[in-house]
């Protein structure tokens, strides 16, 4: 109806599947448009903010940084391997459409319980596909998050954030410009695969029949991706783009209208002049495939000879298949006759925009359960380095390249990734976080402490906080409770965000994500990228050196509820999350910039998953050495605080830059023991836990 | 100044990272297209990790067959060093300038990690390094398993062509044999990176072992052809 009345008649089938899919939930954002309005935006580093395929900041010496995160968590439920490796192939596409050159990959990903075959046989194909693409494309992955919860059993989550760099003069637009330009198409070829994937997979819910939507799921060539990147970053290095866009949901459709809509102009679109993977594919297949590695680029017509040679030197097909107008309409035609002529402010403008409805669910309690009595310390210590939430990353990330590029300062496995910038002396610190399960306890609180984990993970390698992005993965928004959790992790990550000053740059809503009506946990995931101004100074988090001193920076409030020892020791989730205290928060991130630019830390590591006991037990793993700490709050999660080690010298200097910060002596580094308070662990014991226990689930050797 | 050329295919991951490796070892990088058959003067050539060609077909497969590949031959024909890393080892191979071949990994998991690797014999690839001398050096890679029948291992055993043993076996290849040269001495291939362990900053500094005895060998051809041929 809508439609009939923007358009004054009646739409052609052709006009429908484009409208179908710009106004569905993912392209369109129609029921979270009007909440992402409330996060704050702008800052003196950014140079672009929401709107465009990625965001950029600023990060000085001439240099800026795209970031961006974005789910694929539809199309890896139904094929784990493609849907991974394309959702990574998407993220590096939105990065280089910035005229950046991709230096970083980090993946958050989300399963049921590993103890079901298929939930392994998920974690296995999705991990291999994120790192087949990246891997061939020659992109190090720095970090990233592994969770198992039942809550995720039927809907994996799968988000690929991507950081790339770039001279700060040469940001690229998706800007179409200048009537008269030719609209060109490069890369790979057009084909029927992932034909409505946009709509079909990602703004459906799952049921019985998933299986059958197989054929959405796109294919993904990494070796034609990587000479998309180098060919593109040719192109704009040489200065013959006037505007650049990637294709990828809802392709053509999508591309074009974006195109034109944010250039103000038209533009007539030959639909028959689009080199084809496979004959008689319809008007409407070929404007709405997903077809991976294709790029649209609006270039000035004398240009056109110069674009077309450095294609073919990346052996890339380039065609010019429409052109910019004047008129404000998108117009396909194919074999001569006009097969859709579309208003293209109605496709991206007119989109609707639906306040959601907001229903407090009835589990959300309004107090925390009472403190509980920990039995068995040590017990608990080897339950939880085992625990598949907790264990060592390592089976994971040796399957990803953290090195190519020569930048990795800091490999994953602590707290954040760190890329060194040459050739200047800076780097940036890369973390993603996010916690459904105890968001799910309280969304508000969730998300702002997600946003506080991420940015404290950054600052733990001396790193200063510097923007956002983020990937809001949800149920079904059209139900209030749903509705109700996406409003209020939204209101929470944006009082974390002001109150730390992080503008949010980038981001993706991924909603529908339930099965038989049943939601996830409310899942935001955060990306923050720091910036150190001496790559040299980077912090890592594992102790060092016998006799160096054990401290507690921050401290922040922590609660067993929606804690890991919740999970695994007593059997349950439940009760309320604490409220992050942003001011400690802000407080601890400077204290561990400035402790790090004065050499003044031999580690940092902060407290989160597992709390205390977890993280001196992580800090000891990492550094093979022991360590003897007095804690009482030994398993309790919060935000805010962070355990440093340092030399004994080191302390008034510690002391003085901490100033009304609570820093408190817990103990020493040294010896073959992990003591932590009243568990006790040997060194070997704890890593042999801590290291096996994702191999040995997976059926590998360690 | 010693010159090294950079082989780039469609494909190529680390051929950025060899450049810079070579320029920080004082030498001059030149990068090599593949659709071109001339090394542009290069002393030396390195053939970079990636995965050339999408690695379809096999690995290094359809790269040893690319123009710039007979030129890397005359070179080495002529006793000129080349070095292949990762991906450019399996090129080698496939282009028959090395023997043997490399296997999907034994674990059938891509791995990225670093590893120890211990110095066989004395060589020029090896400056100022002991037998028995152990360099760290990252690897990654999913097709590293280096294979060969036994009588070919045999004679590369026999002949000195080892020069380097992983300490502990990450991938299933045959004796542990990590770095082989051909019969001549003048072209070697490893599946680790000694172009990723150039700057301690980023790791380790082993690497420029390895890319030293590169430069050194060249040095060392170009003498051997600019002197006056010495009476047999």
């Amino acid at each position: 109806m809508r439609i009939q009345e923007l358009l004054g008649r009646d739409p052609n089938d052709f006009e429908l599947a484009v409208y179908s899919l710009l106004w569905s939930e993912h392209c369109g954002y129609k029921h979270s448009r009007l909440l992402l309005g409330r996060l704050p935006a702008t800052g003196p580093r950014v140079l672009q903010g929401p709107g465009e395929n990625a965001g950029v900041i600023d990060v000085g010496d001439g240099l800026a940084v795209a970031l961006k995160v974005e789910s694929h968590n539809h199309p890896s439920a139904v094929e784990p391997f493609q849907g991974a490796a394309t959702g990574v192939g998407g993220i590096l596409r939105d990065i280089f459409a910035m005229g950046a050159r991709p230096v970083a990959i980090l993946d958050s990903l989300r399963f049921g319980e590993p103890d079901r075959d298929h939930q392994r046989h998920l974690f296995g194909r999705v991990v291999e596909g994120v790192g087949h693409y990246g891997n061939c494309v020659g992109v190090a992955n720095v970090g990233g998050e592994v969770y198992f919860e039942p809550a995720y059993e039927h809907n994996c989550l799968v988000n690929a954030m991507c950081v790339g760099v770039l001279s700060a003069e040469r940001l690229q637009s998706a800007r179409a410009t200048g009537p008269g330009n030719l609209l060109v198409l490069y890369g790979s070829r057009t084909g029927r695969d992932g034909i409505g994937g946009a709509s079909v997979l990602a703004s459906q819910g799952f049921d019985e029949g998933s299986q059958a939507k197989r054929p959405s799921v796109q294919i993904g060539d990494p070796f034609m991706g990587k000479k998309l990147i180098e060919c593109t970053l040719a192109l704009l290095e040489a200065d013959l783009l006037a505007s650049l866009q990637d294709l990828g949901a809802a392709g053509l459709a999508s591309a074009t209208s974006e195109m034109a809509s944010s250039g103000g102009v038209g533009l007539d679109v030959d639909l028959s002049r689009v080199p084809l993977r496979e004959p008689d594919m319809e008007p409407f297949e070929i404007m709405i495939s997903e077809s991976q590695e294709r790029m649209a680029a609006i270039v000035e017509p004398h240009r056109w000879p110069t674009v077309r040679d450095l294609c073919a030197r990346w052996d890339l097909d380039a065609t010019v298949i429409g052109e910019v107008t004047e008129n404000g309409r998108l117009r396909a035609s194919f074999d001569g006759e006009l097969v859709g002529d579309i208003p293209v402010a109605t496709l991206t403008g007119d989109c609707p925009r639906y306040e959601v409805e907001r229903t407090r669910p009835a589990r959300l309690v309004d107090h925390a359960l009472p403190p509980v009595t920990i039995d068995d310390p040590t017990g608990a210590l080897r339950t939880l380095l085992g625990s598949p939430n907790i264990a060592s990353r390592r089976w994971v990330t040796r399957q990803y390249d953290q090195l190519v590029g020569s930048g990795t300062v800091v490999r994953p496995g602590g707290d954040a990734g760190v890329i060194r910038l040459t050739p200047s002396r800076r780097a940036i610190a890369i973390a993603l976080d996010g916690n459904g399960r105890r968001t799910g306890l309280d969304p508000r609180r969730g998300a702002a402490s997600a946003v506080c984990e991420a940015a404290r993970n950054v600052a733990c390698t001396g790193a200063r906080p510097a923007a956002v992005t983020n990937c809001l993965n949800f149920g079904n928004p059209e139900t209030g409770e749903v509705g109700y959790e996406l409003g209020e992790a939204i209101e929470g990550m944006a009082l974390a965000c002001e109150a730390l000053e992080l503008p949010v740059v980038s981001g993706n809503v991924s909603l529908y994500n339930e099965h038989m009506g049943r939601p996830i946990h409310p899942t935001p995931v955060v990306g923050v990228v720091g910036v150190l101004d001496d790559a040299a100074t980077a912090v890592s988090s594992a102790f060092r050196t016998a006799g160096d001193v054990v401290l507690l920076a921050g401290d922040g409030p922590s609660a067993i509820d929606g804690s890991e020892y919740q999970k695994v020791v007593i059997g349950t989730t439940a009760g309320r999350i604490p409220e992050p205290d942003l001011a400690n928060e802000r407080a601890l991130h400077e204290f561990l910039a400035a402790a790090a630019e004065r050499q003044l830390l031999a580690s940092a590591h902060d407290v989160a998953d597992g709390g205390l006991a977890v993280c001196l037990a992580e800090s000891a793993i990492g550094g093979a050495i022991g360590v003897r700490a007095d804690a009482d709050d030994l398993f309790g999660e919060g935000d805010g605080r962070v355990v440093i080690s340092a030399k004994r010298d080191h302390l008034a200097a510690l002391h003085e830059l901490a100033g009304s910060l609570p820093l408190c002596e817990l103990g020493t580094v040294g010896g073959e023991l992990i003591r932590a308070g009243d568990a006790r662990l040997s060194l070997a014991d704890a890593t042999e836990i801590y290291e096996s226990a994702i191999p040995r689930l997976m059926g590998d050797p360690i | 100044m010693t010159s090294v050329g950079v082989v780039v295919f469609p494909g190529s991951c680390d051929d950025r990272d060899a450049l810079r490796a070579v320029e920080l070892m004082g030498a001059e990088p030149i990068e090599l297209w593949h659709a071109d058959a001339d090394l542009r003067g290069a002393d030396a050539v390195i053939i970079p990790g990636g995965f050339s060609y999408g690695d379809y077909l096999r690995c290094g497969a359809i790269s040893a067959l690319s123009p710039v590949m007979s030129a890397v031959r005359e070179h080495a024909a002529g006793g000129g060093p080349v070095l292949g890393i990762c991906n450019g080892f399996q090129v080698l191979t496939e282009a028959g300038l090395l023997p043997g071949v490399l296997r999907p990994n034994a674990s059938l998991r891509f791995r990225c990690h670093d590893v120890d690797l211990v110095v066989e014999r004395a060589s020029p690839w090896l400056p100022d390094t002991q037998p028995g001398d152990v360099l760290r050096i990252p690897m990654k890679h999913h097709d590293g398993c280096y294979f060969a029948p036994p009588p070919v291992i045999g004679e590369l055993e026999a002949h000195g062509q080892v020069l380097l043993r992983y300490r502990s076996n990450p991938n299933g290849s045959v004796n542990a044999i990590a770095c082989v040269t051909n019969r001549d001495g003048n072209v070697a291939g490893l599946m680790p990176h000694p172009e990723h362990a150039v700057e301690s900053l980023i790791g380790s500094t082993d690497g420029r072992v390895l890319l030293g005895g590169l430069l050194g060998l060249s040095l060392a051809t170009i003498r051997f052809h600019d002197a006056p041929k010495a009476p047999a």
